[in-house]
């Protein structure tokens, strides 16, 4: 017994340095990763004598800050000058995520099945020619959407926010990879007890789907909360702003008040964060699908 | 709706003579499918397939707003011989130079690290997941304002180190030109200016976590036994991760840098924020910043040129099919699979 430990000993702590620097190189790492966040907080709770001094930590925390910002932009809802009742930037997003979730759920749920199960000429075709889309980058559609968008005289309205991002070529392949590992079995008993494939898809395929349905439904919420650029050309008034169109006319117009900035970055972030902590084992597995397919 | 499953189902007898018999069932199977994919598909042509047509078909006209006379290829033209869009292609080429390699790696040596026995692994990932799901509208306003030459807190710690420092967001000048004066070596090339290394802090912040994850998943499916084998014929840990783990991750590596050098080519909102963010404050990056994507944002909603803007995007798809396709010759090459 003590010769074997005498002997193993040597090796032991060369085992735990090694040990130590793995542990020290993630931990260092993730406070990497995480410091943008702890110093955004920070700073939205400091006076903007203490920002401008650069000091880290705020002598104390001005959670006012929080209610000066949020008054100082139209975060929430308001009525305006000729009483008109107005949504605000947080309710906007509310709103057209949850049009171009349930959308998306609908359109993409029906295609991504027919091109699992279904069988019609000219599938694999179309499929392809679907997925061959995803190729092309923004840029090059967005001139010819607003265009199209003007001539439907979508600008400047919750129509032009939404109707454009109502089907993803994402999303349905996502979705059909799911559908496919769902057995043929499943299928062929159904057929025998005289179902089609309506009524598969909603009492079969739809409840194993659970986890790829979760998986689209965050991705789409996190991708129109998170939208900016589509929105920043086609929402003209400020009625009309999406939070992140919002956060960014806020930040240009503060200037100098970075606390207040610091304060609008929080509460545009936290909420996606907290969806996050919640959902995290769906949100990898989706990550991770998307990586292994592709 | 039980109507419109009944009939779908053919639980009721089709009223179309052609619908029956087992032909009919072919038919009946087919024009669901058409009936399913129909709504995406509308979106998809109309928003997605068709614009890039309507995109072409605008390159080729002088448009100022409005549809202006037929030009042929002059915005084309006009694009490739003006220094702003070399200017841009640069700067997008150094963006992903500077970024794609550096976020790639330390994500495999995360993820690799991650993989092995470790305590809190799951903790550690999500915290390295974080930034991938902020708005980059808002992170990049904090990296703007954390990157501030007089207050932000980058510079407070370069300072404390004893360290020169940067003036970042406001800095066009060269990485290497900046670092040269600091050290005293006269570097023959000036690199990418200080902004935009500040913007690719960013980009390797924002995108390390997605890497990771994906690198942990490529990990998760190489077959235990394979280690198993090679240990007992007395492999290493290097020998393992060289011969084993390196060209099994391989397939998952490439899909990544892919996805990364794609993504790159469009970098708009991060850098639009970074640059808007520091905009009140005296100097500026002076266009070194200014990548393919925001080059033509500000040709098309800046000065409405919509003509010109759109050849510049046409010619950045082709770019991007081309690096896609000298990637995709390289990868074929290095991509082992199971």
């Amino acid at each position: 017994m003590s010769t074997k430990a005498a002997r193993a000993r040597p090796f032991r702590p060369q085992i735990q340095l090694g040990r130590l620097f793995i542990y020290l190189f993630l931990i260092s790492g993730a406070l990497l990763a995480l410091f943008p966040f702890i110093w955004m907080v920070l700073t939205s709770l400091k006076t903007q004598t203490e920002v401008a001094r650069g000091a880290f930590w705020p002598e104390q925390f001005r959670w006012f800050n929080y209610i000066e910002a949020w008054g100082e932009a139209e975060w929430g809802p308001y009525f305006d000058v000729h009483g008109k009742w107005v949504p605000g930037y947080f309710l906007n997003t509310l709103f057209i995520a949850f049009c171009t979730v349930t959308a998306n759920l609908f359109t993409d749920v029906l295609a991504a099945y027919a091109f699992a199960r279904i069988r019609f000429p000219g599938k694999n075709v179309i499929f392809f020619t679907f997925l061959a889309t995803m190729m092309i980058p923004g840029e090059v559609t967005i001139i010819p959407n607003f265009l199209l968008v003007s001539k439907l005289g979508w600008v400047n309205s919750y129509l032009g926010l939404i109707v454009p991002w109502t089907a993803s070529v994402f999303y349905i392949f996502l979705l059909r990879q799911f559908f496919i590992g769902i057995p043929d079995d499943l299928y062929d008993a159904a057929l025998m007890d005289g179902c089609g494939h309506f009524r598969f898809l909603i009492q079969i395929v739809l409840p194993l789907s659970k986890a790829a349905l979760v998986t689209v439904i965050l991705f789409s919420f996190i991708g129109s909360w998170n939208a900016f650029l589509w929105p920043l050309i086609v929402a003209r008034d400020v009625a009309l702003y999406p939070i992140q169109v919002g956060l960014r006319s806020f930040i240009t117009e503060m200037g100098n008040e970075v606390h207040l900035m610091m304060a609008a970055a929080t509460f545009v972030i936290v909420p996606v964060l907290l969806l996050y902590f919640f959902t995290q084992k769906q949100f990898t597995e989706g990550i991770a699908t998307t990586g292994l397919k592709g | 709706m039980v109507g419109l499953s009944d009939a779908a189902e053919g639980g009721v007898q089709p009223r179309f003579g052609f619908l029956s018999g087992r032909r009919g069932r072919y038919l009946r199977e087919a024009l669901q499918g058409y009936l399913y994919i129909l709504p995406a598909t509308i979106i998809l042509v109309l928003f997605h397939f068709f614009p890039v047509f309507y995109a072409f078909y605008i390159s080729l006209h002088k448009w100022f707003i409005v549809k202006g006379p037929y030009i042929g290829f002059a915005n084309y033209h006009r694009a490739l011989t003006t220094d702003k869009f070399w200017n841009a292609i640069r700067v997008t080429l150094w963006y992903v130079v500077g970024t794609v390699p550096i976020q790639l790696f330390l994500a495999l040596v995360i993820a690799y690290l991650l993989f092995q026995k470790i305590r809190g692994k799951e903790g550690l990932r999500m915290i390295y997941f974080l930034p991938y799901v902020t708005s980059t509208v808002a992170s990049g306003a904090v990296f703007a304002k954390m990157f501030n030459p007089t207050f932000g807190p980058v510079n407070k710690v370069l300072a404390a180190l004893g360290l020169p420092m940067l003036r970042w967001m406001k800095e066009p000048r060269g990485i290497f030109t900046v670092l040269g004066e600091q050290l005293g070596i006269h570097f023959p090339f000036a690199g990418p200016s200080v902004a935009l290394v500040t913007i690719m802090f960013f980009v390797i912040w924002f995108w390390v976590g997605y890497d990771t994850t994906i690198f942990l998943a490529g990990l998760g499916a190489i077959p235990y036994e394979l280690y198993e084998a090679a240990k007992i014929d007395g492999a290493g840990r290097w020998q393992l991760f060289r011969h084993i783990t390196l060209p099994l991750l391989s397939p998952t590596t490439f899909f990544l840098s892919l996805v990364a050098v794609i993504g790159s080519f469009k970098a708009f909102n991060h850098v639009f924020i970074m640059a808007a963010a520091s905009a009140n404050e005296i100097g500026g990056p002076l266009g070194t910043t200014t990548t393919m994507a925001i080059l033509i944002y500000n040709n098309a909603f800046g000065t409405p040129t919509f003509g010109y803007a759109s050849a510049m995007s046409f010619l950045l798809f082709i770019l991007i099919l081309i690096v896609s396709l000298i990637q995709n010759y390289i990868g074929g090459k290095q991509v082992h699979y199971m």
